[in-house]
This record gives structure tokens, sequence and C-alpha cells, in this order.
């Protein structure tokens, strides 16, 4: 049996000073790009990540390795890597501290992931309102030119790599991988219709490979430990290990490195269970754009095929928990404000249709209304998902039909009650502890 | 009133960072701010004139991100996570008492110019609720209470650390950094905040860790084909990404043509 939590990527997160080269250097760090130059062809690198089974670790869960197959060698642009470092899915919070603690794994798989693709030219396009992760990839990219792992002719195997770290400026949007290639082109970001994928013109029109932080930052792992090593994690489909973040009403919420398949169930025991007095009521399996689950589905199986079998996604493993004092229509009318304030206003049934969204469900939320208006509100979620350029307004449908599915008599309750009957003060974490707000 | 020259030739060092210089613009913007305090028109027209595009393409850009402020920004700028999980966890409550206790609204700056409030969306530190930034470094499980002591200590020149970083550095100083000209401080603040650390530390207490390298080996299955791993990806965007190799390889991007000799 495998052990139930797995640290790997966080593994030297409690090492002294573990973001500069020095303490990556002490366990081992960079071995597996000196490893890679000396040993492996770039087409070896990419089997590798091929066999290992690794799929990405932004939501989607494309197989990372058949993406950088995806590159055509004999395109004669330059090739680009570009490393999605925008994390800002709601829930979401695996990449920051990652970047923070230990920028030098992202870098090394940056370096290797490269190697793999023949880039000469990798970014980082990092969220721009985490300064000091900014800072420490910063600092660790200087590091890593002044040790050569970085610049001309790397470790003396011809090999040319420059990284740029590139700070964003706040746009959500930013982190669907088209929209972040406008935006580094120095443009708004907005989506691009596809195809052609970024595979083939990408970064200035160019073959381009983008993936998550956590996708790249496990790279070196795969090439330090073997692809049968990674894949003797997780399951049949899911393989290896990932970064499960517990946010809300949990006694220990923080980051759990974990083989996919784990359970909530098994997180939540872990995490010492929800806070005193109180029990689960809904939950986010990968952010809010992935469909709400409840406390039926504790022994979901956390992989892409076990959370995809009952309706929802395993999007980032962004579970954001609330106990039974959450009301989920104010909660699910946040995240519907936040996707009309994030829509590019590129496509119209996005940014007419999250307006609308919000009208409907604000008015529900003061009891305002009738039962039909629950009716409204799915007709207008089925006529804004698919039908955008990118999965933005797909997601804005998410919570709103889950949160029908199973709580459509809470939306009711605030017709009767004429008003939200939950008292919000018993919902913050200074209701138990004993702060007055 | 024009930028200083000094401004103007790190506006050009950030151009000449990138393959094609206008992939420099939103690194550009972030130092005008650092230069001036908040976008200005002389601004808009230094990068323009520094891209050979035009300003009213700069303005678009600059419009688009929410980090980029037309009005002057205090010496603070103060973030409430009111995205839902922090919202429902206080950030609302947090929010309400600061504009209270400053005396502003969204998005406004207090009359001696020290703090400008705005809530802010999901700055990926959940399990920190509810979160609070301040010149974008984290202030991580705040309260009613250290949320208006936070404020009176930066209004009144108190010394201030993120929970995760250096000393408070001003907005104007937090923006040269966002363009790309390190203050050195990456050395300040701790590795990881307790929260990021729960999961290893549970593992270390109970000897859990990964498999040794090559203790067992597992069937591998990995996807066959294209087809076969579209199907077991989640999204729809993920399905249609398979047919990557069936688009022409020499396909241009409409909106992108080559503009390489936009750099100088």
């Amino acid at each position: 049996m495998t052990d139930l939590l797995t640290p790997v990527l966080t593994d030297n997160w409690d090492a002294e000073r573990s973001w500069t080269l020095a303490s990556y250097e002490s366990l081992g760090g960079y071995g597996a790009l000196r490893k890679a130059l000396a040993d492996l062809t770039p087409d070896a690198v990419i089997e590798a990540v091929k066999d290992s089974g690794l799929r990405g670790r932004g939501g989607a869960g494309f197989p990372t390795g058949m993406k950088w197959g995806f590159i055509p060698q004999d395109n004669p642009n330059p090739k680009y890597l570009v490393v999605n470092a925008d994390e800002s899915e709601p829930g979401t919070c695996k990449d920051i501290p990652l970047m923070m603690a230990s920028p030098h794994t992202l870098i090394e798989g940056v370096i290797l992931s490269s190697y793999a693709i023949r880039a000469n030219t990798a970014f980082i396009y990092v969220r721009g309102e985490v300064l000091h992760v900014v800072r420490r990839l910063q600092a660790a990219v200087q590091e890593a030119y002044a040790a050569g792992h970085l610049g001309s002719d790397i470790h003396g195997s011809g090999y040319n790599l420059d990284l740029v770290i590139h700070a964003g400026a706040g746009a959500y949007i930013c982190g669907e991988e088209t929209a972040l290639l406008d935006s580094l082109e120095g443009r708004r970001g907005q989506p691009r219709l596809r195809p052609p994928f970024p595979a083939v013109a990408g970064l200035y029109a160019s073959p381009t490979v983008i993936n998550n932080v956590e996708s790249i930052a496990s790279v070196p792992s795969i090439i330090d430990h073997g692809a049968a090593w990674f894949a003797s994690m997780g399951t049949e489909k899911s393989k290896g290990y990932g970064i499960f973040s517990l946010s809300g009403h949990v006694k220990r919420p923080g980051q759990y490195e974990a083989p996919l398949g784990i359970t909530l169930r098994q997180l939540i025991d872990l995490a010492g269970g929800m806070r005193d007095g109180h029990e689960l009521k809904f939950w986010t399996p990968g952010g809010s754009s992935t469909p709400l689950l409840t406390a039926e589905h504790l022994d979901v199986p956390l992989d892409f095929e076990g959370v995809a079998a009952v309706g929802s996604m395993l999007g980032t493993r962004a579970l954001q928990l609330f106990d039974e004092t959450t009301c989920v229509v104010r909660a699910v009318l946040r995240w519907t404000e936040f996707y009309k304030h994030e829509s590019c206003g590129k496509c119209t049934p996005c940014r007419e249709g999250t307006w609308w969204l919000v009208q409907i469900l604000a008015a529900l939320e003061q009891g305002q209304g009738s039962e039909a208006d629950l009716d409204l509100l799915l007709d207008q979620c089925d006529n804004i998902l698919g039908r955008s350029f990118c999965a933005l307004g797909d997601g804005a449908t998410s919570p709103i039909s889950s949160s029908i599915q199973f709580f459509r008599d809470e939306y009711l309750a605030h017709l009767t009650h004429g008003g939200c009957p939950f008292d919000p003060a018993a919902a913050t974490v200074f209701a138990t502890a004993g702060a007055t707000a | 009133m024009p930028l200083p020259a000094t401004a103007l030739a790190e506006l050009a060092t950030i151009a000449a960072r990138y393959p094609q210089a206008r992939s420099g613009l939103l690194p550009m913007l972030h130092l005008v701010q650092a230069s001036e305090g908040r976008i200005t028109p002389e601004g808009i027209e230094a990068c323009a004139e520094i891209l050979g595009i035009s300003a009213a393409e700069v303005s678009g850009v600059a419009t688009f991100y929410t980090m980029y402020k037309r009005k002057p920004v205090g010496d603070y700028h103060v973030g409430v996570c009111t995205n839902t999980l922090c919202a429902v966890m206080g950030g609302d409550v947090i929010f309400e008492r600061l504009k209270d206790h400053l005396d502003v609204g969204n998005d406004e700056t207090t009359a001696d110019g020290k703090i400008t409030l705005e809530h802010v969306e999901c700055n990926a530190a959940c399990d920190y609720a509810p979160v609070m930034m301040v010149n974008w470094e984290f202030m991580d499980n705040m309260t009613p209470q250290s949320a208006t002591q936070l404020v009176d200590d930066l209004r009144e020149g108190n010394e201030v650390r993120s929970t995760r970083g250096p000393k408070i550095c001003t907005w104007r100083e937090a923006e040269r950094v966002l363009a790309g000209f390190n203050d050195g401080l990456a050395d300040e603040g701790p590795a990881a905040g307790p929260a990021s650390l729960v999961g290893l530390e549970i593992a270390r207490e109970r000897g859990w860790t990964a498999p040794e390298s090559g203790r067992r080996t597992a069937e591998l299955a990995p996807p066959s084909s294209p087809e076969a791993a579209a199907e077991e990806a989640d999204t729809s965007r993920a399905e249609s990404e398979t047919k990557v190799d069936e688009s022409p390889a020499d396909t241009k991007h409409v909106d992108n043509p080559a503009k390489g000799d936009e750099a100088k």
C-alpha cells in the first residue's frame, strides 16, 4: 500500500531557507537536469513523461507528454514553453505556496520541459497580485543563471535556455491558456479561437507548450525516479500524486499532497474533522468552476474519473468546504458576481449572460422573484454553457446548476422567508474563535 | 508631467527582455505606476512610443487589467478578499468594518493619502481565510480587530510585516518589483506559512513518504492515442485539443501576424 500522504513537491517546504539554490541542491535538486542533459535525448524526456501518465494539473487533465508530442518539430519557428502561474480559480491555492517555498523545483522542471520540446526561451506568467512569490521567482532565476542551469551551453550540453519571469496585472481570464498568450504578447487578455492550437500557433504564432505550475514541477521527480515510480501512485487512469488544498470550515485547512484517488472523507479525517459542532454541507472538488458536491460524495475517489462519474470535475483539487451555517445562495451569488466581473467581454453569451445571472440570483437572495426564476436561471445557464470561446462562461454555470440540483429548497426558503434565512455571522471563523464582529 | 529620463530608459530595458518588444507592455505599465503613482496619459504615450504602437492600443490594455489604476493610489493598497470562501469566513465583515473605520468606499483613498481600500478576488491563499493583501503581500487569517489594527499601524507609520513576507514596502516600490526590478527582499519571511505545511507535518509524524524509487513497478497504462486521452480528459477543451495534429502546421493566427519589426 502506498502511504496516505506522499510528499514529493511539498517535501522540502520545511527545509531551512528552502527557496534558495543551496537548500534545493543539498536535497538533490538539479540532479534530474544533470541526468537528462548527460543521458537523455529530448525525445527520451518526452517518452518518460508520457510513460508516467502525468496529466495536466491545471484542471483539464490532458496528458502532459502527449501535449509535448504535438509540437511540430519541423516548424521553422522558435518553440516556446509558457508556464501558467496565474493561479486564480477561486479555492485554488497550491501553486502559490509551491513557488514561494521552492521556486527551484519549478525552474528545474522548466529547463527539463524546454529541453524536451526544444525551446530556447521560456516564460513563467505569474499573477501580479503575489509580490513575494514574484520576488522569490526572480531571485531563483538569477541564482540558476549564476549556477549555469540557465543561459548558454548549459553544463556543456550545447543546450541554451533563457527564462523570463513575467508578472500579470490582475485578470482571472489570463489563466485561460490562449488569453494568457495574448496577455503575454502585451494585449488585453482575451481567449483565441481554436484551432489553431497553441502547439501549432501559440506565442508569436509559434509552436508553444503551456502547462500549469504543478505539472511542470512534477517533471524533475519523474526524471529522477522514473516513470514507473510516478505511475505506481494514483489510480488506473489518474497516475501520480497531487496537492489537495483544503479550505473553509475544516479544523486544519492547508495543503495535503497525496496520490490521486484519495477521498474527501480521508482528507477531512487527516485535517481533524470539520469545525466542532458542525457538519459538511457542500464543497467544490476543484474550484468554483466545478459543480458543487455534498456530504453524499465523501467517498468519491478524487481522481479524474471518480469525480466526473458524479457529475463534477477534479479540476485543481481546490476543496472548499462549507458547513451547515453557510447559505448556498449567498455562496453561489458571490461566485456569479465574480464571473460577471471577470468575463473578458469577447463573447456575448458569457458577457451578457453572467450579468443576467447576477440580476436573477441577487433578487432571489433578497427573497424577491418566484420559483419560476429557478427555471429561468437554468435556461440562462443552458444559453451560456458551451457557447463561448473559452470555459469561463461554462464555469459560471456550474455552481448555479449544481446548487439548484442539490439545494432547490434552500432557494425557495429565501422566497418564503422574504430574504436570507441564515445568519452570516455564524459562518465566520470568529464565530468559533470567540472574537466579536 | 513627462516621465523622468531614468524611467524612460527602464521602460526600454523592459521591452528588450522579450523576443518581441510588445510583450513588455504589462511590466512597463507596472513601471509607469512605480514612477508616477498611477497610469498617466504621459505614461501611456511613453509606452506607445517605445513599442511603436498607438496610445489607444496601450490604453486598451491599461484599462483591461484591475491592477492598473487611473486614480492616484495611496502609499498602501489594502485589499480584502470577498470572493465566496473568504467572504463567508469573515471577509465581508472585515471589509465593512474597514470601510467604516477608514470612512472610504470601495476603491477609494483616505484623505491623508495613505490607504486605498479595495475588495479583491481570490488571491490563492484560501487555506489562510480570511485573507487580506497589503501592496500584494499576504496578510493571513485576519479578523476585524487585526484588520483595523493593521490599517492604524500603516497610517501611523509603524512597522508592518507580511505574515509570509517582508516588512511592507510602499505601493510604488511594489509596482517596481512587478516591473521586473528585484528589490533584494526575496530572503525575507518564511518558506511557507503554517497551513502550507499541515499535510507535510502529518506525513512526518506518521512516517509517510512517497514510494522509494524502483521499490515497486506498476503496470503502465497511459492512454494509447490522443482520442483515448481525450475521452479520459475532463473537458471539451482537452477533447478539441487532440485535433491539433490535424491542423496544418503553417496555420497562422489571424490576430497575430508576424510582428518582429515592432521591436524597435
